[in-house]
This record gives C-alpha cells, sequence and structure tokens, in this order.
C-alpha cells in the first residue's frame, strides 16, 4: 500500500512540476491561472459524481459561494489568509447541511438533481436581488447584481502589503491544484474512499454491511464543496471582482459537461476535461463566425453520444489496446455509474 | 373587494401558465421517463415561430395556436430520431444530452434572429373589474391551460390511443408483443410534448420579451412542478402547479415578486423532502 | 526517449502557440483605443449601436489624419453582457494590449468592474452613459447625463401633467436603486408623495401583480429606471393591461437603447422622458451626423442615445490628446481639465474640470409615433448632484462613489 501510493504521489509530482513550467510558454500565464482554477472546479464535481455517484446539479453553488465569502471577509478583515480558509469552510459546512438533509432523506438521483439545482437557483436569486444598502455584511455592500468589486486580493500571509498576482499567483495556484490533487488521491486510497466507491456501486451491499451510507456521502459532498469553494475564492482573485452569474444554471452546466467530456470516474478526466473546454471557450470567444453557445451544446450531445467514456478513458483504453500496458483500472465503472438512473424513474 | 378578485386572477394566472409551461415536459417525463432539458427551448422556438409567423402576415391565434405547435413539434420529432432514441432508459444520459441540446437551440436561434429582445403585442385588450384593470391576456392563458388539462385527460382516459400509450409505457414489451411499435408510440409522444412545449411558449411570448435564452427562466419551474407533481401525469402536474402558483403570488403580493420566485423554490425543496416521490405518489396513488 | 519526446512537443506547441497569437509585434506606431462593449447578450441594444459610433468617429479620426500624426487603432471586446468578463477584457487591455485609453462600459455595474483596475494601471477611462451621478475619480471622465440633469428636469414636468402621487419601479442594481433615490428626493422637493418603489433584478419579465399594486396604490404617476430586453414587458403589460390611458408613464432609461422603436405606437405615445439625444433633433450637426452615420452603415436608424454619447466621447479623448500633444495621461488630463468642450451631434459637451462630468443640453421629450418628440430644451445644464460631492481640483486622490442620503 505505501509503496504504490509514494511511487504514484512521485510520478505526479514530477509531471505537475514539468507541465507547470512547460505551460506557460504557451499560454500566458494569466489564461493558464484560469484554466488551473476550472480544472480544480471540474476536480471538485469529478470527485463526488465520478467516484461518490452523487450527481450535483449546483457544484456552480458551493463555487459561487467560496467566491463571495472570500470577497466579503476579504474586505472585513484587509488581508487574505482568514479569507481563503473561510471560503473552503463554508461551503464545506454549508454542504454538510445541506447533504445532510438530502441524503438522510434518502432522495433519488433525480430529485437530487432537482434539489441542488433549486438550491443553486435561490442562492442565484437572493445574491442577485441585493444590490439595496440595507444588505451588509460587516463592510461589505452585497451589491445584488453588480457583484462585489475592489477587495483585497490575494497576499502573502501576514503582510497584506505584499500581493500575490500576475505570473506569482499562476504558480500558487498551480501548486494548490497539485496539493488537492494529492490530497485526494490520498483520500481514495483510503478506507473512505473505497467504501465510497462501493457505495457508488452498489447502495444496498454496503448498507447491509452496516455501513453508514448517508453520513459517507454527505462527508463526501462536503468535501467536493470545499474544493469547489477554494476555487471560487481563486477565481475571485483572479478576476479582481465577484457576481451573481458564478451561481447561474449555465456554470452548473459547463462544469457537468467539463467531466463527461474528461471522463468520469478518473481524477485528471475532469481536469483536464475543464482546463481544455475553457481553453476552446476562449478561442471560440475571439471568433465570431459560429457561436460559442451552438459549439459547447454539440460537443456535449455528440459526447454523450458516442464517447459517453469521456477522453481520458478513451485514450488510456486506446493506449492499452496498443500497447498492452495496464491503465488506469477504474475508468470502465464510469459508463456503469451513470445509468444508475436506469431503474428508479 | 376588487383588489380579490384581481389576487385571485392573478393566482390562477400563475396556476395557469405554470400547468402550461409544464406540460410538454410532463408528458414527456411521465410518459417516458426522459426528462428533456431542452425544454425551455422548445418554447423558446414556440416563441420565435409566433412572432416569425405573425411578422409574416398570419393571424396571432393561428400562429400561436396552430402554426408554433406543429412546427416545435417536427423539431422535437428530429430530435427524438437523432438523439433520445438512442438513450432510452439511460436517465441521467438523457438529461446531459438533452441539456446539450439546450445549449445548441439558444445557439443557433441567436444566429439567426441575433441575441436582441423582440416580442409581440397582446391580441386581448385590458379588462375592468370595479377599479381595477386587468391584462386581458390573463384570462386567455387560464382558458388554454383549461383546455389543455381536459384534452389530456379525455385523450389519455377515454381514447384507445391514450390506452395504446398508457399500455406501452408500462410494459413495452407486451405492447408490443400485441403488435403496437413501443418506438412508434415514443416518436409520437415525443412528438406531442414537444409540441405542448411550443404552444405554451407561444402562448407566453406575448407578455414577455424574447430573446434566445429565455427558455431557462422556464426550465427549472417546469423541471420543479413536473418531479413536485410525482408519478401521476394529470393530478400530479395540477397539484404541484397550484400549490407553487398560489405561493409564489402570495409572497410576490406581499413582498416582492422576487420573493414570490424564492418562496416557490424553497417550497419546492421542502416538499420534495417530506415527499421524496411527489405529491401523488402519496396522495393521488394509481390515478392519471 | 520520455524525455525527448516531451521536450519535442513542448517546444512544437509552443511555436504553434506563438503561431496563433494575433500579431502583436506588427502593432507598430498607432495610438490603442480600447473599447469594452456589450455587442451580444441582453444589453446589445444598448452596446451594438455605441460600437458602430466608436467605430465611426475613429474612421472619422483616421480618415482627418489621425491623431499626433498617428493612426488610430481600435482593439475592442465583446463582453457578451457577462459583467465577470469586464474585469477580464479589463485586464487583458490595461496589462496585454496596453491600450492608451478605454472607452466603454453600459451598465454601472460594469462601470464598477472595471474602474479600479483604470485607476491602479493608470489607463484613461471614458464611461459614455447616462447613470446614477456621483462617481468621483480623477482618472474617469463621464458624459452621461445625471440624475441633476435629467431627473430634476423630468419629475416636475411630468406630476405637472399628472398628479402628486408616484410611484417608482427600478431596475434592482446600483443604477436603479440610487436613481430610485434621486427620484424621490425631486418628488418630495416638488411637493409630492411617493406612494411605492419597487426594485426588479434584470430577468423579471411578469409584471402582472406590480400592475395590480400600482393601482391599489391610488397613483397618479409611474416612473420606471428600468434597464434591459425583460423590462421592456413591463410596458407591453402596461399597455395590455388598459393601463396607458389611465395613469401617465415617465422614464428615465425607456428610448436610450431606442426601445420606441420596438414598443408600438400605441404601446409608446404619450411616455415621458429628458435625455441629451434625439434622433427628432432638427440641428445641422445632427442631421450631419446621421448623414455620416447612414454613409458608414446604410442607414441611421440604429442611433440612441447612448450611441451619441460614446461618440461624443471618443470625440472629447481625441481634442484633448490634440491640444496636449502628447499621449501622456496628465498631459491628456490637464487638457480636459481644461475647460474642452466640442460640438456633438446633441449639441455643446463641456468637460466640468470639478467632477470629470459633463455640461451639456437636455431635452424634455414625449414618444409619438415611435420618435421622441421634443417639447423644451434645457440647455447647458451643470451636474449639480456630483458637483455638490465632489471637486478633484481640492481632493485629486477622491475615489468614491457618492451616494445620496433621504
Amino acid at each position: 500500500m505505501q509503496g504504490p501510493w509514494a511511487k504514484e504521489g512521485a510520478v505526479t509530482l514530477a509531471v505537475a512540476v514539468v507541465l507547470i513550467w512547460l505551460a506557460p510558454l504557451m499560454i500566458s500565464t494569466y489564461t493558464l491561472t484560469i484554466l488551473i482554477i476550472y480544472g480544480m472546479l471540474g476536480f471538485s464535481l469529478g470527485l463526488i459524481w465520478g467516484f461518490g455517484g452523487i450527481l450535483c446539479f449546483g457544484q456552480a453553488a458551493f463555487f459561487g459561494l467560496g467566491a463571495y465569502v472570500y470577497a466579503i471577509a476579504a474586505i472585513n478583515f484587509g488581508e487574505s489568509t482568514w479569507p481563503m480558509i473561510l471560503a473552503v469552510l463554508v461551503p464545506a459546512g454549508f454542504a454538510l447541511l445541506l447533504g445532510a438533509m438530502m441524503f438522510y432523506g434518502r432522495l433519488g438521483d433525480v430529485y437530487l438533481g432537482v434539489i441542488t439545482l433549486v438550491v443553486t437557483l435561490i442562492l442565484f436569486k437572493f445574491i442577485n436581488s441585493t444590490a439595496g444598502p440595507q444588505y451588509v455584511i460587516g463592510k461589505a455592500r452585497l451589491g445584488g447584481f453588480n457583484g462585489i468589486p475592489g477587495f483585497q486580493t490575494l497576499n502573502v500571509p501576514g503582510n497584506p502589503e505584499a500581493y500575490i498576482w500576475g505570473d506569482a499567483y499562476y504558480y500558487v495556484c498551480a501548486a494548490l491544484l497539485v496539493i488537492v490533487y494529492l490530497l485526494v488521491t490520498a483520500l481514495l486510497r483510503s478506507s473512505f474512499g473505497r467504501i465510497a466507491l462501493g457505495i457508488r456501486e452498489n447502495e444496498v451491499r454496503m448498507s447491509l454491511m452496516g455501513y453508514d451510507i448517508a453520513a459517507r456521502k454527505t462527508v463526501l459532498f462536503a468535501i467536493g464543496a470545499a474544493i469547489a469553494g477554494l476555487a471560487g475564492a481563486l477565481f475571485a482573485n483572479w478576476g479582481e471582482i465577484v457576481t451573481p452569474g458564478l451561481f447561474s444554471l449555465g456554470q452548473s452546466a459547463e462544469i457537468i459537461i467539463w467531466c463527461i467530456v474528461g471522463g468520469l470516474g478518473t481524477r485528471v478526466g475532469p481536469i483536464l476535461g475543464a482546463a481544455g473546454l475553457a481553453y476552446l471557450k476562449f478561442m471560440l470567444g475571439q471568433q465570431s463566425l459560429i457561436d460559442n453557445t451552438l459549439i459547447m451544446g454539440l460537443i456535449l450531445v455528440l459526447f454523450v453520444l458516442f464517447l459517453p467514456k469521456g477522453v481520458v478513458p478513451a485514450v488510456a483504453s486506446l493506449w492499452k489496446t496498443s500497447f498492452g500496458r495496464r491503465p488506469f483500472s477504474r475508468v470502465h465503472q464510469a459508463r456503469r455509474m451513470r445509468n444508475r438512473g436506469r431503474g428508479n424513474g | 373587494m376588487d383588489l380579490s378578485v384581481v389576487i385571485l386572477v392573478e393566482m390562477l394566472y400563475a396556476v395557469a401558465s405554470l400547468v402550461l409551461i409544464s406540460s410538454g415536459l410532463a408528458v414527456v417525463f411521465g410518459m417516458m421517463k426522459v426528462i428533456n432539458l431542452a425544454h425551455g427551448e422548445f418554447m423558446m422556438m414556440g416563441g420565435y415561430v409566433t412572432i416569425t409567423a405573425v411578422g409574416l402576415g398570419v393571424n396571432i391565434f393561428v400562429a400561436m395556436l396552430i402554426i408554433a405547435p406543429l412546427v416545435v413539434g417536427l423539431i422535437g420529432l428530429v430530435v427524438e430520431r437523432l438523439v433520445i432514441r438512442h438513450l432510452y432508459g439511460r436517465l441521467v444520459d438523457t438529461m446531459l444530452a438533452t441539456w446539450g441540446l439546450s445549449l445548441l437551440f439558444i445557439g443557433l436561434a441567436t444566429m439567426i434572429f441575433g441575441n436582441t429582445t423582440t416580442g409581440i403585442s397582446t391580441p386581448i385588450p385590458g379588462f375592468t373589474v370595479g377599479n381595477y384593470q386587468i391584462n386581458g391576456y390573463n384570462f386567455f392563458i387560464i382558458v388554454v391551460a383549461v383546455v389543455l388539462v381536459i384534452a389530456m385527460l379525455v385523450v389519455l382516459k377515454s381514447t384507445r390511443l391514450g390506452l395504446i400509450a398508457r399500455g406501452t409505457m408500462q410494459r413495452p414489451d407486451m405492447a408490443a408483443a400485441l403488435g403496437y411499435s413501443p418506438d412508434r408510440i415514443y416518436m409520437a409522444t415525443f412528438f406531442c410534448g414537444s409540441a405542448l412545449s411550443g404552444l405554451a411558449g407561444a402562448v407566453l411570448a406575448p407578455l414577455v420579451g424574447l430573446v434566445p435564452t429565455s427558455g431557462g427562466a422556464y426550465i427549472a419551474k417546469a423541471f420543479i412542478t413536473v418531479i413536485a407533481g410525482g408519478p401521476s401525469l394529470v393530478a400530479g402536474l395540477i397539484s404541484s402547479a397550484s400549490l407553487f402558483g398560489v405561493v409564489n403570488q402570495v409572497f410576490t403580493f406581499a413582498i416582492s415578486p422576487v420573493f414570490g420566485e424564492v418562496a416557490l423554490l424553497v417550497s419546492a425543496v421542502i416538499l420534495l423532502r417530506l415527499l421524496p416521490q411527489g405529491v401523488t405518489a402519496k396522495f393521488f396513488k394509481g390515478k392519471m | 526517449m520520455t524525455v525527448n519526446r516531451r521536450a519535442f512537443l513542448g517546444t512544437t506547441a509552443a511555436l504553434t502557440g506563438a503561431a496563433m497569437l494575433p500579431g502583436f509585434a506588427l502593432a507598430g506606431e498607432t495610438i490603442k483605443l480600447g473599447s469594452v462593449l456589450d455587442t451580444s447578450g441582453i444589453f446589445d441594444a444598448y452596446g451594438k449601436p455605441m460600437d458602430m459610433a466608436m467605430r465611426l468617429a475613429v474612421s472619422q479620426i483616421n480618415a482627418a489624419g489621425g491623431l499626433l500624426g498617428k493612426q488610430v487603432e481600435v482593439i475592442a471586446y465583446d463582453t457578451q453582457s457577462d459583467m465577470a468578463l469586464y474585469s477580464q477584457y479589463a485586464q487583458q487591455l490595461t496589462r496585454q494590449d496596453k491600450v492608451d485609453v478605454v472607452q466603454g462600459g453600459i451598465l454601472s455595474a460594469s462601470r464598477e468592474a472595471i474602474r479600479q483596475t483604470m485607476r491602479k494601471t493608470k489607463t484613461l477611462y471614458f464611461y459614455n452613459v447616462l447613470y446614477e451621478g456621483g462617481v468621483c475619480d480623477r482618472n474617469i471622465f463621464i458624459n452621461g447625463v445625471t440624475p441633476a440633469q435629467q431627473v430634476a428636469a423630468l419629475v416636475p414636468y411630468a406630476m405637472g401633467k399628472s398628479g402628486k402621487k408616484v410611484y417608482i419601479l427600478a431596475a434592482d442594481y446600483n443604477y436603479g436603486q440610487i436613481t430610485a433615490r434621486w427620484i424621490q428626493k425631486f418628488v418630495t422637493d416638488n411637493g409630492g408623495e411617493t406612494v411605492g418603489v419597487d426594485f426588479f433584478p434584470l430577468d423579471v419579465s411578469d409584471f402582472g401583480s406590480t400592475i395590480a399594486k400600482i393601482q391599489t396604490a391610488g397613483t397618479d404617476l409611474v416612473i420606471a429606471p428600468l434597464v434591459g430586453g425583460a423590462h421592456l414587458s413591463f410596458f407591453r403589460q402596461w399597455a395590455a393591461a388598459g393601463m396607458k390611458d389611465r395613469i401617465p408613464l415617465a422614464s428615465t432609461t425607456l428610448g436610450v437603447g431606442n426601445e420606441h422603436k420596438v414598443l408600438t405606437a400605441a404601446e409608446g405615445n404619450g411616455i415621458m422622458v429628458a435625455y441629451n439625444y434625439s434622433q427628432e433633433l432638427d440641428t445641422p450637426a445632427n442631421a450631419a451626423f446621421k448623414a455620416a452615420w447612414a454613409a458608414a452603415y446604410g442607414d441611421s436608424k440604429a442611433i440612441h442615445e447612448l450611441a451619441v454619447s460614446n461618440y461624443q466621447g471618443v470625440m472629447t479623448w481625441a481634442k484633448a490628446v490634440a491640444q496636449a500633444g502628447s499621449l501622456d495621461r496628465e498631459a491628456i488630463i490637464t487638457a480636459l481639465e481644461s475647460g474642452l468642450s466640442i460640438d456633438g451631434p446633441a449639441g455643446k459637451v463641456t468637460v466640468d474640470p470639478k467632477t470629470h462630468h459633463a455640461v451639456l443640453d437636455v431635452h424634455l421629450m414625449e414618444f409619438e409615433n415611435q420618435g421622441m418628440k421634443v417639447i423644451e430644451t434645457l440647455p447647458q445644464r451643470q451636474p449639480i448632484d456630483t458637483q455638490s460631492v465632489c471637486d478633484l481640483a481640492a481632493n485629486p486622490g477622491d475615489n468614491t462613489q457618492y451616494e445620496i442620503d433621504i
């Protein structure tokens, strides 16, 4: 157990360092930063959906919550260390409550989708209607549709004057993504992770074996939310503004598309899917011949029809057939998991 | 007194418009267990078809009640043949594919019609109740919704077609054994569902400014209404639409339109937590 | 082997990447004008003509020999009616493209999203839209009408034609919130009473219950600073309910995006507004502007208030650059603060040195057959609302948006 984990960790680290070092040669660090942030957001849903079987239509809610918590706290504290920590804890706490409500209520797949979607909508509607001067948290005006601009951006802990921005910020985000990735890898290797997989595959079996399904799902859900919250806080620092659009259904939709395209049930899939599609969208945004939305929609439809496992598993199995080496072992399960909805409509 | 009449009409209108915007989704979900997330865009297309037809000189009622449902129904047919039929039985995959379709249609509409708000005027003049003026078009929406519900009940309960459709939904293998092709029936059902979405979009078009992204405003509400309604198609639709419509209007009048919307959403969350299978799973078991 | 392949891939990709970058080595000796406007999305009715006006102004400047002997190059981004994209493109304009001036922003939300970036990066910024007033920042120049110029004229006129009880329907963001408070102030100042204020998020399009509430309050006049496509439904539903002939309407925003041409004559006639520009203005400057626009774009139907403001903003900047004789930000600001004025399609526009706002003509108008008929012209109005709180000559470091307290 210790052996392969250490080896995989070392390989991951080496690959990541090379990528982080090479990428700025091709794309500006400003763009790369957002790709990494989206990668982390995709990763958060990839974790709870791909490894926990929880289809959340409202991952954007935690992303937006993280961004708003950061912005509000940064205005009040005037420095960025506590706001970053709060931006992870608050979404996680919110997800614990929401998850407990849903999972102890034994809601099915579709109902889970509806509730997460509705909660996102509620947050959106609420934040969008807070333009009035009465909506204040400490020194921070919520601002409604305008969002919150002009908050303290990331600084070196303990020194609010030393801003981290530009290239340095890119390396911070990249390092955080690697850390989160390694932590999640460790989590999935632990007994918690393997029980989560077991629940994904067969809930009844696992509950008969004596595991508390609802508690474990709730915790996994909260971990996903914490990662999304971190991504939100990083996004707030990158954009230097937070707006209600972060909570929009379109944002949630995009996260789901990233996971599908990248490949569910893998760890790198959602990250690559997010970064790749975000970059594609960025490139498409510079032309006006074909509408951007149309292409994103087309990609999703084509992937569901022809490559429902996603790119990474497909490439991995191609690799397997051409080179005969053992690829990532869990990839084929993605399909099975996604079709669990079959029985219970 | 006059005010209570006005509020009553607004409430009936809220319920009726929820019934309208949910009916297409309800048919497709209730009969086929397919959640069509492109439903809002079908409505949006219904609106654009109406505006285009009226622009070409067609009578507005013909455009709304006949042309729009037909055109959108045909679009639905194409979608079913090309995409949906490959995904029957895969609930989550159909949701994702139709979500993709919805983005695709938004993009297409943007390219064809541009992103500018368009709209048409309501064809029915205002109405006086005591000291108050009410939008006469509200009554039209209420009438359309009532006719729609009655038509759905009649078709499903008392016609041979409805019987075959219901039979196929429950046991496709038996229907096939009796000589009815499930494939055909799914196709026809999806056509009807899309046509209903088109109709709803067309009928609501004169009230709202239409943009290619208009569909997004409907899909969440329709989705919530249908899911909260539960397994029984018509009874579920009516009960959840009434509940949400009334909640929405009470809070709209008491506080503000935004609170109305939020109250609707909160009541949906509470309802689903208490009755996770929807209203009709508990109260109207086995009814249509 | 692995390392070689990776290095090879890296180099190839880097080369491809470099080849795909727009040629910014080729830019050479031009003056760069950055523009951020919503030319798609729900605010495109405002943004598209503004973009056309900006390009028309630049082409006229270039045709006349450019500025300081250089041609002006436009670097424009479409913000797709998404406030988050504003800060993104503002970063791009100031940090990567390194433009000499930024013209743009439509909603007050978008202005506030980018104003601090412009200030931090010392990029001169022109915001050319009518707005709620109060912005006090030495780096920004604003030529749109403010409440003291517009609302102060519109409210007494509209109340004179209707009555004392006013109901306000406003868009729910900073513009609507602040403008609603100005309207309340001027209603009180004119001896009236505000019987209700409702705010609507920009995506609300169902106003049935609101129309009932307005009637319950015994309203004499409705003033509606509503914004965007969804809010246009209010005017439709108002007419559909037969309210048009019972309670008069005034608006501080309707028409700036040519909404009077989207509404039918029956829905629009009689709505009272007050702006800096109307296509129906009968002046030689306006006729010449409309002719130039028609020559560039086929016809002049798209011109609206905001487009003209944007045109005047670019022209003001160009005149200041010529007068300063340099692209240095301080020199241009000094030139602008010298009381510089231009003669635009909407008349004379003078920069107010104290507030960086504009002194301009305001016209009281009524919608008539999808046009805006000028009732009365109020010449050269000062932005007294902002002047009362903001003095950049005394306080050059000020960086606040002042709001009115009532």
